[in-house]
């Protein structure tokens, strides 16, 4: 059994996984960690850069924006902020995936603002970022709106992104953001 | 005179240190805490009561590692705060450092110069 998830995550080049309820130390651990192995590595220190600044807006995005599981089942977890995190590392690129819950009324919003930031050249992506830089507030989570587009400007890449139905309420939301290693 | 501000860093916190007397104003390292806000309010409040009596030239020096699009808001704030002395007609003069090979951090130092209007120059670091 051990094995085989050893197996699996080495052949999907799974550096890092987490399954669990998401919080600032949790947050903070990670990066930590995962600084630490990028160097240890000894990535390029361009590259290196690059794939921590996406890996805190990502896991930042994550924790302030995941929507609690409500209970429906007593038994169920009484506080779910349950959330997936996943780092790779393939020949070329380096990836980071998160996953969370998110409320069905909100699927729209969210999948507008990818599309949004997907259909932007390098140039547009500065524009659209000084633009609410300046203009937009920050949220009561302290929050600027900025994450996605900052997350693409340093990528580089399109953000892959997949909205799965759980429930009537629920759905799963998982991003994907890769920094070339090249 | 203002008492100089001084905030050691941390892994998530940059290090700022604000003399008055000796004219130096740095915020240096990285800036990516999840509240941002919390961070910066003493910042901000400290450069508001600095604007009723600045130096007749202000040198700003920022030299950041990180940052994350928390702190990128409030360090607009800040900078901000420093243009609004310039017109107020003091000098204020900002030095944006990044490295050489951090295009990222130069985009930034971009991205502010485009929003305003008080002197802000990108200083390559080389190693």
């Amino acid at each position: 059994m051990t094995y085989s998830y050893y197996k699996n995550m080495q052949l999907n080049n799974i550096i890092f996984v987490y399954q669990g309820e998401v919080t600032a130390d949790l947050v903070s651990s990670i990066l930590q960690m995962m600084e630490n192995k990028l160097d240890g590595d000894g990535e390029d220190k361009k590259i290196k850069k690059k794939v921590f600044n996406v890996m805190v807006e990502c896991l930042q995005n994550v924790y302030h924006h995941l929507d609690t599981l409500e209970v429906v089942n007593p038994d169920d977890d009484v506080n779910d902020r349950t959330a997936l995190l996943m780092i790779g590392k393939e020949e070329n690129d380096y990836y980071v995936i998160t996953g969370n819950h998110i409320l069905n009324n909100r699927v729209s919003n969210v999948r507008e603002r990818l599309e949004k930031v997907n259909g932007c050249n390098k140039d547009e992506l500065k524009t659209l970022y000084q633009s609410i830089l300046n203009e937009g507030s920050l949220s009561e989570k302290g929050t600027a709106g900025l994450g996605m587009i900052d997350i693409a400007r340093k990528s580089g890449q399109k953000l892959g992104y997949d909205f799965h139905p759980v429930n009537e309420k629920y759905s799963f939301f998982s991003l994907e953001a890769k920094v070339s290693r090249i | 005179m203002l008492e100089p501000l001084k905030i050691e860093p941390t892994h998530k916190t940059p290090k700022v240190y604000f003399d008055p007397a000796n004219n130096i104003f740095e915020l240096s390292g990285r800036s990516i805490p999840e509240d941002s806000v919390g961070f910066y309010k003493r910042i901000l409040d400290w450069i508001d009561d600095y604007s009723a009596g600045p130096n007749d030239k202000t040198d700003f020096k920022f030299e950041l590692e990180y940052f994350n699009t928390s702190s990128s808001k409030n360090i607009l704030e800040l900078l901000k705060k420093l243009e609004k002395i310039h017109q107020g007609g003091k000098a204020v003069h900002i030095s944006w450092y990044y490295d050489e090979d951090d295009e990222d951090m130069e985009e930034t130092g971009q991205d502010y110069k485009a929003l305003l209007s008080v002197p802000l120059e990108l200083i390559m670091k080389v190693y």
